[in-house]
């Protein structure tokens, strides 16, 4: 295998609606900035690869636009998955392990205040069976919750416990949506949107979007040596996995594929100090937790997590990325980063990320 | 070439590409996916991962579908992965699928995609209006209509060159049992196509590819996983993407930038420097007729302002026994599925080079699959060879 790291990441700031500001302007923010962070242009790039969702943009291949942004004249190779972007990462990645690239840029957008985010997911749902009920995304993820209730595992106190210590953590993420000072009580008695979930168990509509830039060893060795960057994230492990999609034939209370993807990616080869977590829902977190073996030890979600800010395609780039850039900063020695899809954590991506090359 | 060596073993296509009103999606795709893994005599057990690719979520109006065909897909416990890049996905999706082999990272992989057009409207999907563009409200036809037209204006193309094209593919077509577009209609008749209604000047119904329903899907294997299948590998020789920006003042979109870029870059991958000579048929994304002399020249098979004239001589033409046929299959014009349109021209690439197409090219040892999108600002190729390439 080798070795790739993240020398730079760009995001915006999480906004409840960024206004008049478009797709293709969000994206050149970002990429702009992460490829001037790693010193590099557009020319530098052998790849870029992108991850959206058409139905934020309200039209079939809304993306395509989105190229405008990148300066691809002449023309560049590139690609796109309609799935978070930690998965265009993903076969970004698989190019370098190809040799067909030493650098790639990648990026994701998604501009969800236009949208009605309570039920665009429910077109993820079996199209004959579940979709035509319309189940809202938020009445799925109580489901889940409500049997992580009756499991006896984890109680409404522990679910409002993840609110509080994501507020907390935001304080300090200046792009952060949502953040300050509450308590369980306060979680506690809010309304139920979908009972046992209130507002606050649940991530913030968000428009946002987020690029960064990777590289080989080599390339990142060459880099630091010259003081073109300061330094690097290397990537020691990479898996995703997916689980069955009835939610009638999975145990909700646990996610099967997220624990396999921690296996594969060596997530308990080594001290995890951080863990930045794809987490829609509050009582998510910590089914996650579990299913990567995280303890106490990890401070989860230092950046406030999903529930400070949900740019919908790009927050699982936002969680490798947020890793990244404590390793780069040279704050963290060793972090995991978790991305997720689908209802009920159905899909998932876990990275370990560390200061040095080819750890695992 | 990059990385490690990778080869097609197993190709499935569901019954012919009509509308399938009665199967579900995951049926569709699970059909192909059966009986690609029969081919590559393999079960769901013996696969690392499943790559997927379709045209835009709009068109079914279904998002991510990728989520709710884990379980068709024998995918659960697996990584999967959903590509998405307008109308050349199939074949960007059957790249990315090569690279999880040529990476090292996986031995063998299902690659799946698939479009049904009859739980879909893509007239409707592509004339939403793009935010903060000009709204065409044409769908594709009005989209490529005035690039054809100047393509005529510039080449001198004679004005029945379309429908010859159409006639051909629609006859070879008649040798494919996947294909959409069959007999019911009678046989193919050029003087019916001259007549057939005009529906965006230059482009007559004759012209253009049907509304489809369909998968396709293929297993990819390593080297060593390939020499030991049952039936003969097509091995990868080169694949390429490129992408420019759909509009720029001086963008060039009768023989695009990005297209003569994907196709040198999957050239030289393949040790190709004549392709007419040295590419014995090639499965084209040809959706509307006239675009079969502009990729001609797009593609380096002839000069530019010349293509027309291979199609005109009955080079592209396995019926007229031309040099390098193209479409074979029937390609765009006989069957769209349209998510799966850019890797059944893939796979049938591969078929050729395997020598286990229906509508066989006798003795085909190099092939070409290509796949275009969006305003014809997508690319993906790939170069499929009999022959073990050197790793």
């Amino acid at each position: 295998m080798r070795d790739v790291a993240i020398i730079s990441y760009a995001q915006s700031p999480q906004l409840r609606d960024a206004g008049a500001k478009n797709d293709i302007e969000q994206v050149m923010d970002v990429t702009t900035a992460a490829l001037a962070q790693a010193n590099m242009s557009i020319d530098d790039i052998d790849f870029v690869c992108s991850g959206s969702c058409d139905y934020l943009g309200g039209a079939a291949f809304a993306f395509v636009n989105a190229v405008d942004a990148l300066g691809a004249v002449p023309s560049i190779a590139e690609s796109h998955v309609e799935m978070d972007a930690a998965w265009a990462l993903y076969e970004a990645w698989l190019k370098i392990q190809c040799g067909s690239a030493e650098t790639a840029l990648i990026y994701g957008f998604g501009k969800s205040s236009h949208s009605e985010m309570r039920i665009i997911p429910t077109l993820q749902l079996d199209p004959y069976y579940y979709t035509p009920l319309w189940p809202d995304t938020i009445s799925i993820a109580a489901l889940q919750a409500r049997s992580l209730l009756d499991s006896g595992k984890y109680t409404e106190e522990d679910f409002a416990q993840v609110v509080v210590n994501s507020r907390k953590n935001a304080k300090s993420n200046p792009l952060a949506q949502l953040k300050g000072d509450v308590t369980v009580a306060e979680v506690l008695a809010e309304d139920k949107i979908a009972s046992p979930l209130s507002k606050s168990n649940c991530c913030p509509v968000t428009d946002g979007s987020s690029s960064l830039v990777m590289v080989t060893r080599e390339v990142a060795e060459k880099m630091i040596s010259e003081g073109k960057i300061k330094g690097a994230a290397f990537i020691n492990g990479l898996d995703h996995r997916i689980d069955a999609h009835g939610l009638g034939v999975r145990d909700l209370t646990r996610s099967d594929s997220c624990r396999i993807a921690g296996l594969k990616a060596g997530v308990n080869n080594g001290p995890v100090e951080i863990a930045e977590v794809y987490a829609p829902f509050a009582h998510q977190e910590l089914i996650i937790k579990e299913a990567l073996g995280l303890g106490d030890e990890t401070k989860m979600s230092p950046s406030g997590g999903t529930l400070a800010g949900h740019a919908f395609m790009t927050h699982g780039l936002d969680c490798i990325g947020n890793v990244a850039k404590a390793i780069i900063s040279g704050d963290v020695k060793r972090g995991v980063a978790h991305a997720t899809s689908g209802p009920c954590l159905q899909q998932n991506l876990v990275m370990v990320l560390s200061s040095k090359a080819g750890e695992s | 070439m990059a990385g490690q060596l990778a080869a097609v073993v197993g190709v499935g296509q569901t019954e012919r590409y009509a509308a399938k009103v009665k199967e579900s999606i995951a049926g569709l795709v699970r059909e192909a996916a059966i009986k690609a893994l029969a081919d590559a005599g393999c079960t769901w057990d013996d696969i690392d991962a499943v790559i997927i690719g379709k045209a835009p979520d709009f068109f079914e109006g279904h998002l991510m579908p990728e989520l709710y065909l884990a379980d068709a897909l024998g995918c659960v416990g697996k990584p999967m992965l959903r590509v998405h890049t307008a109308g050349s996905v199939g074949g960007s999706t059957a790249i990315v699928a090569a690279s999880h082999v040529q990476s090292g990272q996986f031995n063998r992989v299902l690659t799946v995609a698939y479009e049904k057009q009859s739980e879909s409207n893509a007239m409707w999907a592509l004339s939403s209006k793009q935010p903060f563009s000009p709204h065409f409200n044409a769908g594709a036809g009005g989209f490529f209509a005035p690039i054809i037209r100047e393509y005529i204006r510039r080449s001198g193309a004679p004005d029945d060159l379309g429908c010859k094209v159409a006639y051909k593919d629609r006859m070879h077509a008649l040798n494919n049992s996947h294909a959409h577009i069959q007999d019911e209609h009678g046989k193919p008749d050029l003087a019916q196509y001259l007549e057939s209604p005009m529906l965006w000047d230059p482009i007559r119904f004759s012209e253009v590819c049907p509304s489809s329903d369909g998968a396709v899907a293929m297993v990819i294997a390593n080297e060593e996983l390939a020499e030991k299948s049952p039936n003969p590998p097509a091995w990868i020789a080169g694949t390429s993407m490129r992408s420019e920006p759909t509009m720029y003042a001086w963008r060039e979109e009768v023989n695009p930038e990005a297209g003569q870029a994907c196709a040198a870059d999957v050239y030289k991958q393949a040790g190709i420097t004549d392709p007419l000579k040295e590419i014995d048929c090639a499965e084209v994304y040809v959706p509307f007729s006239w675009y079969e002399p502009m990729w001609l020249e797009n593609l380096g098979f002839a000069a530019e302002g010349e293509g027309w004239k291979l199609t005109l001589d009955g080079t592209t033409s396995l019926d007229e026994g031309g040099a390098c046929p193209w479409n074979c299959s029937g390609g765009v014009l006989s069957s769209n599925p349209i998510g799966a349109s850019g890797m059944i021209r893939f796979a049938e690439a591969a078929l050729q080079v395997r020598g286990m197409a229906n509508n066989q090219v006798p003795n085909a040892k190099t092939a070409l699959g290509h796949a275009y999108g969006g305003g014809a600002q997508f690319f993906a190729m790939w170069i499929v060879k009999a022959d073990k390439p050197a790793a």
